[in-house]
């Protein structure tokens, strides 16, 4: 337990090292600043427009810094092999892991809870909560999918790609389903095929279309119930991703 | 870089990887399948908003928002009736997507042949008018849904005079080799229909003198038309007297 604790505690510090808090405030900062000059332009909602265009860009940014913290931080402990050096340790495997996903997961709390300080003027306190909350939800599953691509592909590049691929699409499926059901015609063997691979699929990715939504933050805000599938798609999807990522790293030789 | 075989990996991480497999599947599985309804279709953003989002691409992503706004309409299992859709706002969205991709030919088969097929006669009219605005800004390419919108109006909304104002533009502007005659005469038809036979035989004639129809079987077609005209309008002025 103790190591598990002290990977958490160097990789949350390897993050403020790194200047990534600094980081993220700059991006805060901009994205307020970018928020407050479209407020004198806009005519009417302003509110509305200076919130969605707040927390749509801050959300993604979080998104971005978080996977291409994890990313780098785990391929160049793999290239100076200090990953080796932490596996030698009297302790599974799985302690590693789970050292390095608290080590992510705080640093995702903090991104999100950095990513809702600016919209506290502007959005309603109930919608808020929720979005954050809903937001360190999201950044869980991308830590667990970055970390389970590294441990898969040891590269930057691949790694990186993959989970942009997962979430863009994790983020578009809900569309994508609606448009591959729209033939305007009978559907052919072709259409039925695509339209069983995009289910597949779909199966396979979590809700995140469902997951840190703009409206929230604008008018009077969602119900507590709103967080209940966040909340259970993202236990479920961090036990499956965890369990997969383990499953490589022990099968794994260094 | 070798692997260790699965016989390595503690069962636990293999039950667990197997329980959220499967809890992932039935969690999605048990979801109700996602579904666009009419209401939910929203304003369309500004030109220069499209844009800005298409990150100099604007053809893709004018092709790329003709199937999202499809798939407000229409979905597998589940039609969403064209007449629930908010008219003004399904303008504004091909206008938009028009203005992206002003070759493409998809928004106006949709306005013509879709959405102005739905049983309410002002969401029909408000379509069809759509469609003549954009005819007029590229007449040559955009011709064949004027043709069909002037067909509806003729035979669906039964407004003569708005086949003819629809006909005599694809007349008057579709002015290109690549515009077949048929369509060019489908004025003079209208007009007999509304028994402006004097006027349909002049049109005919003018047409024959102009030069501009060289095929023979065209030129014989309209020469016995115009004999079938002017005996009609003989018919006609004798009845009178």
């Amino acid at each position: 337990m103790s190591i598990v604790a002290s990977l958490a505690r160097a990789t949350l510090l390897e993050a403020v090292r790194n200047r990534l808090l600094w980081l993220a405030v700059v991006v805060v900062v901009i994205a307020f600043g970018l928020a407050q000059f479209l407020n004198q332009v806009a005519i009417t909602e302003s509110r509305e427009i200076q919130t969605a265009l707040l927390a749509a860009p801050l959300r993604v940014a979080a998104v971005f810094i978080l996977a291409v913290f994890v990313i780098t931080s785990m391929v160049r402990e793999l290239s100076d092999k200090v990953t080796e050096l932490l596996l030698s340790l009297p302790a599974p495997r799985s302690a590693y892991f789970f050292g390095k996903f608290a080590g992510y997961a705080m640093l995702a709390s903090i991104l999100a809870l950095l990513s809702a300080l600016p919209l506290v003027p502007f959005a309603n306190s109930q919608g808020l909560a929720l979005w954050t909350v809903s937001l360190v939800c999201e950044l869980l599953i991308v830590t667990a999918m970055s970390l389970f691509c590294v441990l898969s592909f040891a590269q930057v590049v691949p790694a990186f790609a993959a989970v942009a691929g997962f979430y863009l699409l994790s983020r578009s499926m809900a569309a994508m389903q609606i448009i591959a059901g729209a033939a305007l015609h009978d559907p052919t063997l072709t259409d039925r095929v695509v339209n069983a691979i995009v289910e597949l699929i779909a199966l396979l990715l979590p809700a995140l279309d469902g997951m840190t939504q703009t409206n929230w933050l604008l008018g009077s805000g969602p119900g507590l119930s709103t967080l209940g599938p966040v909340v259970g798609q993202t236990a479920i999807y961090l036990v499956l991703i965890c369990s997969a990522a383990i499953f490589d790293l022990y099968r794994r030789n260094f | 870089m070798s692997q260790r075989s699965i016989a390595a990996v503690p069962r636990g991480v293999l039950a667990l990887l197997a329980l959220g497999l499967a809890a992932q599947i039935g969690l999605k599985a048990a979801a109700p399948p996602p579904r666009a309804a009419a209401e939910d279709l929203p304003p369309a953003p500004s030109t220069a908003a499209l844009r800005l989002a298409s990150f100099g691409d604007p053809v893709a992503l004018g092709k790329a928002l003709m199937l999202y706004l499809q798939a407000f309409d229409y979905q597998s299992g589940s039609k969403v009736p064209y007449r629930d859709l908010d008219y003004d706002r399904l303008e504004a969205w091909l206008a938009r997507i028009l203005e992206l991709d002003p070759r493409g030919q998809y928004p106006l088969l949709a306005a013509s042949r879709l959405y102005a097929e739905v049983p309410v006669e002002a969401k029909q009219r408000s379509m069809l008018e759509f469609v003549y605005r954009q005819f007029l800004l590229d007449p040559v390419r955009r011709w064949p849904w004027l043709a069909h919108a002037t067909a509806l109006a003729k035979h669906r909304l039964h407004d003569l005079p708005l086949a003819l104002r629809y006909a005599r533009a694809i007349q008057r502007y579709a002015v290109g080799d690549e515009v077949p005659l048929w369509a060019k005469q489908m004025e003079i038809f209208i007009l007999e229909d509304m028994n402006e036979l004097q006027t349909a035989r002049l049109i005919i004639g003018g047409y024959l003198q102009s030069g501009t129809v060289k095929d023979p079987a065209e030129l014989r077609f309209l020469d016995e038309h115009l004999k079938q005209l002017e005996a009609r309008t003989a018919g006609r002025a004798s009845n009178k007297n």
